[in-house]
């Protein structure tokens, strides 16, 4: 079972030295312990661009989706057993980046 | 047998087995929807059938065995059959069968499943009361005054997110048991509460049903966990509560304080059997949670055969400790509750205007002020705090009970 696990961030910062470790850290034991599938940051939403070819022709809007307050700064997809392995390693995953986390099952 | 037999043993039935079929059909299929549905046409089968066909000998038995039947024909009618065995499988039966313990009861996964923190704690009252309490969904959109449809809809969102998002059907372990126990009893407190002191205007302002199907659950689970001190101290709370329950409205439904309740109203066996309990966790030597506090605290008040018999020390010493527990400004306000009587009014409060911050939104921190400034003799600021209560207080009761005492100042 794999969840999708969203980093949300309300600051414009990067995250610091010490949370680039200690991500870095947590990533290696999602390795070792079987629940990495992948993981990456994400630029600001500001150099998003939103395409919509449902029409004639594509459209596209400088800019994120949804603008708000909180963005999307960025992920890990974890493989986990059930939703209890997922909520332990993404409480982890929380402290580890310093920032609030969503999880959310694939279909 | 009679028909009023007949109902009575379904009544009976209904009470004992519905969680035990649902949980039963959960671990068999994999899906709460398919359990609950099944669970309810089997109970619906028994009303037509055992009137002319006789209650069977073994009514648990016969209802799982129909609802499996329910169940599979079900799965069968939708075409299904593979892919939701294959997905039951999938999701619920990798534990090899685990060792039949104390804790080891169908109906603990039931309730640790609907109780998970992953949900809403408005979902989790929803959730255990149909699936663990039977309830039906309009009996629980009345109870919590919300529309049928958007109680269905909260109810089926949950189901749908247990699947989804694969919250587990089992007990939690060793290590998150604890955590896990006392979210539980959160919810079963809830529901007690709602019904111990409805917050609704429209509403009777005591709702036994709910107080009533609050001590059943709790009765299971303590059943299925005997040796935890606060499923112990939860049901001995309720039990010391409830016994209290005819005298604590007038007949003309107004609130009657304890100091003012005619004692010998109160339910003797449910005291008895409260004392017991707090006695059995006293006996057990392991320090209390703050569920066994709170039930001592109501075994020294209902010792006491008059109100000024009461062990005033001995409650504000159990307040102490539930402090240490729980500094929360509403454990204080009820702690200088006691003080008033063992310091008198002045002392209290003192005590309680240092929670103005905290609780200036809450009724009952204005209720209590009323009163001791009411004590105090100073009627002019009690009136204002009476007011002050009477607008913020839900129950149709304690509102009465309040514009009575504001109406006799002098």
């Amino acid at each position: 079972m794999q969840y999708l696990v969203s980093v949300i961030d309300d600051t414009a910062g990067l995250a610091t030295p010490d949370e680039m470790a200690a991500i870095n850290a947590f990533n290696d034991r999602l390795k070792t312990e079987g629940h990495w599938v992948f993981a990456g940051g994400l630029a600001a939403p500001s150099s998003a661009t939103v395409i919509d070819n449902r029409g004639e022709e594509a459209m596209f809007t400088d800019g994120p989706f949804l603008e708000s307050k909180e963005y999307l700064a960025g992920f890990w997809i974890m493989d986990a057993a059930d939703l209890d392995v997922a909520l332990k390693l993404a409480a982890e995953g929380s402290k580890a980046c310093n920032r609030k986390i969503e999880v959310r099952p694939f279909l | 047998m009679s028909l009023v037999d007949v109902r009575e043993a379904i009544t009976q039935a209904h009470h004992e087995q519905w969680a035990r079929v649902v949980a039963s059909l959960t671990r068999r299929f994999g899906d709460l929807d398919i359990a609950e549905e099944a669970a309810a046409e089997a109970f619906a089968t028994a009303v037509q059938r055992w009137p002319a066909d006789g209650v069977p000998p073994n009514p648990g038995a016969w209802l799982t065995t129909t609802a499996n039947r329910k169940a599979i024909d079900r799965i069968r009618r939708e075409n299904k059959r593979d892919d939701k065995q294959k997905e039951a499988q999938m999701l619920y039966d990798h534990d090899p069968p685990e060792p039949l313990g104390a804790i080891d009861d169908e109906r603990l996964r039931l309730i640790f499943t609907c109780c998970h923190p992953a949900l809403a704690l408005e979902t989790r009252v929803a959730l255990t009361l149909r699936m663990v309490g039977g309830l039906t969904v309009s009996e629980i959109a009345r109870a919590f005054l919300v529309q049928e449809t958007a109680m269905g809809q909260r109810i089926t969102r949950a189901k749908a997110k247990i699947k989804a998002a694969r919250i587990p059907y089992r007990v939690p372990s060793a290590e998150d048991l604890p955590a896990r126990v006392s979210g539980v009893l959160a919810v079963l407190f809830l529901v007690f509460n709602e019904g111990y002191l409805a917050t609704g205007p429209d509403t009777d302002p005591i709702r036994h049903d709910l107080t009533a199907d609050a001590i059943r659950l709790t009765r299971l689970i303590r059943a299925l966990m005997p040796d935890d001190g606060e499923v112990a101290g939860l049901l001995a709370l309720m039990l010391l509560i409830e016994a209290r329950r005819t005298a604590r409205v007038s007949a003309s439904g107004e609130l009657v304080a304890l100091d003012e309740q005619d004692r010998g109203a109160w339910d003797a066996a449910m005291i008895a059997e409260g004392h017991r309990l707090v006695r059995e966790r006293l006996a057990a030597g392991v320090a209390p949670g703050r569920y066994q506090i709170l039930a001592a605290i109501n075994a020294v008040h209902t010792s006491a055969r008059d109100v000024r018999d009461t062990d005033w020390s001995q409650v504000v010493a159990l307040y102490d400790q539930l402090v240490r527990l729980d500094p929360s400004p509403i454990v204080a306000l009820n702690r200088a509750i006691a003080v008033a009587e063992l310091d008198g009014p002045e002392v209290a409060l003192a005590a309680i205007d240092r929670l103005e911050d905290k609780l200036a939104g809450y009724h009952a921190y204005h209720a209590t002020r009323a009163d001791l400034l009411r004590r105090l003799g100073r009627s002019q600021k009690a009136r204002a705090a009476y007011d002050q209560a009477i607008e913020r207080a839900g129950n149709t009761a304690e509102t009465a009970y309040l514009k009575r005492r504001r109406d006799q100042l002098g």
